[in-house]
């Protein structure tokens, strides 16, 4: 056997790591179950299209349109009138204090103006606070009220003269619908590698099993890639789990091209396997490990763009974003899956991702210890 | 003459600016077993690391079966097994499992047989998919000596093989590694009982860090330089107390119904002695020193020095 890199050598602790992975039920279970029961919770709980929401209506006079317009937008299922007959004042008031996602304005003039052929108008206030609750009650208003009020007035004609107002308050951005798949595929994916992969080289470490394994003919990359390897295979499954579940379950659009998002994954786990492991040449034991994990785990969540948008932070956090890979993955999977871009569009983010890789690579092929040092 | 399988001078290892092992010059010659002994926290386990090439030492150099303790860790650990205080093998992996695992790092050329035997040696043939982790401490022991023995190695570092594990078992132990020094192989073993030292070829004994004694049993017992005297009789109790702290006297034990006497200078000590066993109607007679009063002695010396 060669004295630097053997695979016979290799083969035996990717042996020993999955002996030991499968033996720990617990952990086992976690990997495979974590990211299906995360990804159902945060899919549904996250609910980017919600429902029934309530809402406030400022409507003078209470003529067949204004009728009509209100039961129409009851009908879509996105709005409760809480308060069908609210003053301006008061449902502003409602509004700020978040008791109302909805401010319906129907102006008093509003049947006369259709009566009479002139350009009418209804203006409705979305808090936009959390901009995704506004979305789906907002996309499907132009129809509601054109077909509602072709009913009405018996008009056969296709151009109502009805101007919709929307203002999205407090929030101008909106995010996109599905944002939350892709995204999660992301962080379950950090979570999930980066620390299992520290716990498992500090495990050594612990009982001091490492001690041993030192002073048997097992080279320093020989140990590091026994330890990556069997992880990346458990973040293939996980992707499978994910992205199969955001198929059938969520039923994520999914534009762009299978391969872009895998490969893009590949290199995102890489790196994430690597910087676990980086974690554990610092670490010293599986507590310190966790702790490190979860630091890192934190704002690379917050500062992302997984929970709030990216664009929508300060300049110096957006830096400090960047030097997160879950930022990049994120850019990236969201404008393949969602977007439809191809390979050429997210170079970009793919060549931060395998930056990441290789300075984690790096950093820690130059910590391992070779003695117990 | 052969090459020593061990020759390690001026060895120092710090940790935290104290020195840890402080220019340690041992040899150890091809085919002998070697005691290692020392009190808790004396050096012995970060020697034994050092001369694997587990450690890096901050100065001195050293060879091991010919090669550089330094520059040629590889090849030492190829040819080395070397036993840890603490059973590091995987306790969730089966007992075969963790042969199979050592087998193939190793690179052992028939894995599956070398794996069998020593499962046949050891008589673990019937729980060999027991887990390691639920062996009892002797056992586990035993698995871990025929691990870092199946590569057939030339040098067997042992620390406290035998802690914790029973007066048979130990014996059994001991043969084991008798039989393993007549066909050649060179052992270095650390432990803390007395009666295990006696059965090594010499001795080495280690404290705060500085080698302090090194030879045959009767080697560092003749240089110690001590002299034993042994009351026996009615009133020891008060024999001890009128001891405690007289001239001459630099150890007083009880042993059952007799007390053990020791002192450097030997005119003094008999003097001292003599005269309270007089008083208190008790007999004294010379004995032998035991390799434990010289370790006392060096441990208390070793003390003075220190403060
Ligand atoms: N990695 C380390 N970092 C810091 N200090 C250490 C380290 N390893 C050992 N020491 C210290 O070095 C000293 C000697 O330890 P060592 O384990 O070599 O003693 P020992 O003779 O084997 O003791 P024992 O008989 O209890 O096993 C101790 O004071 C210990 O605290
Ligand atoms: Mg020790």
């Amino acid at each position: 056997m060669s004295r630097y890199f053997s695979f016979g050598r290799l083969w035996v602790l990717l042996v020993k790591e999955v002996i030991q992975m499968r033996r720990d039920r617990i952990t086992f279970a976690m990997m495979l179950g974590m990211p299906l029961l995360q990804l159902i919770l945060f899919g549904f709980a996250i609910n980017t299209d919600p429902k029934a929401l309530p809402a406030a209506l400022v409507a003078p006079t209470q003529d067949r349109f204004t009728r009509a317009m209100v039961s129409a937008l009851e009908m879509t299922g996105y709005y409760r009138f809480i308060l069908p007959d609210a003053t301006a004042e008061g449902a502003e008031e409602l509004i700020a204090r978040g008791d109302v996602a909805f401010v319906v304005t129907v102006p008093s003039d509003f049947g006369r103006r259709i009566e009479r052929g002139d350009n009418a108008q209804i203006l409705i206030e979305a808090d936009a606070t959390d901009p995704s609750v506004a979305s789906g009650a907002i996309s499907t208003l132009q129809t509601v009220a054109s077909s509602a009020l072709t009913r009405e007035t018996g008009a056969t004609g296709s151009s109502l003269p009805v101007e919709i107002v929307v203002h999205r308050r407090y929030n101008p951005e909106g995010i996109t619908q599905y944002n939350i798949v892709p995204g999660l595929l992301g962080v379950i994916l950090q979570m999930t590698m980066v620390m299992m992969t520290s716990m498992a080289l500090t495990r050594e470490n612990e009982r001091g099993t490492m001690e041993n394994l030192l002073a048997m003919p097992a080279t320093p990359l020989e140990i590091m890639l026994g330890k990556i390897l069997p992880y990346l295979g458990v973040g293939g499954v996980q992707v499978a789990v994910v992205l199969a579940s955001a198929k059938v379950i969520f039923n994520v659009p999914f534009v762009g091209p299978l391969v872009v998002v895998l490969a893009g994954v590949f290199v995102f786990v890489l790196a994430l396997v690597i910087l676990g492991y980086l974690i554990s040449t610092v670490a010293r034991t599986q507590m310190q490990a966790m702790q490190l994990t979860f630091f890192f785990f934190l704002p690379s969540m917050l500062l992302s763009g997984f929970m709030f948008p990216y664009r929508g932070m300060p300049a110096w956090a957006q830096v400090l974003g960047e030097i997160f890979p879950l930022t990049h993955f994120l850019r990236l999977s969201r404008s393949v899956m969602l977007k439809g871009a191809g390979f050429s569009t997210v170079s970009g983010s793919f060549l931060a991702l395998i930056v990441f890789a290789l300075a984690l690579a790096l950093l820690a092929l130059r910590r391992f210890r070779k003695t117990l040092d | 003459m052969t090459a020593p399988a061990i020759e390690v001078s001026n060895l120092t290892k710090q940790f935290g600016g104290k020195a840890v092992v402080n220019n340690v010059t041992l040899s150890v010659r091809k085919g002998e077993i070697m005691g290692f002994l020392g009190p808790n926290g004396s050096g012995k386990t970060t020697t034994i690391r050092l001369m694997c090439g587990l450690l890096e030492p901050d100065s001195g150099e050293g060879r091991v079966l010919g090669h550089d303790i330094r520059t040629e860790r590889g090849a030492i650990k190829r040819k080395v097994g070397y036993m840890t205080q603490k059973f590091s093998f995987y306790e969730d992996l089966t007992i075969k499992e963790n042969l199979d695992f050592v087998a193939g790092l190793y690179g052992l050329p028939k894995r599956r047989e070398a794996v069998r035997e020593t499962l046949e040696d050891l008589g673990l043939t019937s729980r060999k998919d027991q887990l390691a982790g639920s062996l009892s401490g002797g056992w586990k022991q035993r698995l871990a000596l025929a691990a870092c023995v199946m590569h057939k190695p030339d040098l067997l570092m042992l620390d406290e093989p035998t802690a914790g594990v029973d007066p048979k078992a130990r014996r059994e132990f001991w043969d084991e590694i008798h039989a393993l020094a007549h066909g050649g192989l060179t052992v270095l073993v650390s432990t803390h009982y007395m009666d295990e030292a006696e059965r090594c070829h010499r001795i080495s004994y280690i404290s705060y860090g500085h080698l302090i004694a090194t030879g045959t049993v009767a080697e560092v017992v003749h240089n110690a330089g001590l002299t034993t005297m042994i009351i026996t009789g009615p009133n020891t109790g008060e024999a001890e107390k009128r001891l405690r702290g007289a001239d001459g006297v630099d150890q007083i034990a009880p042993f059952g119904a007799t007390l053990h006497v020791v002192g450097r200078d030997g005119d003094r000590l008999r003097a001292a002695a003599t005269r309270v066993a007089g008083e208190t109607g008790n007999v004294v007679n010379p004995a032998e020193t035991s390799l434990e009063d010289v370790f006392i002695q060096l441990m208390s010396a070793a003390t003075d020095n220190m403060q």
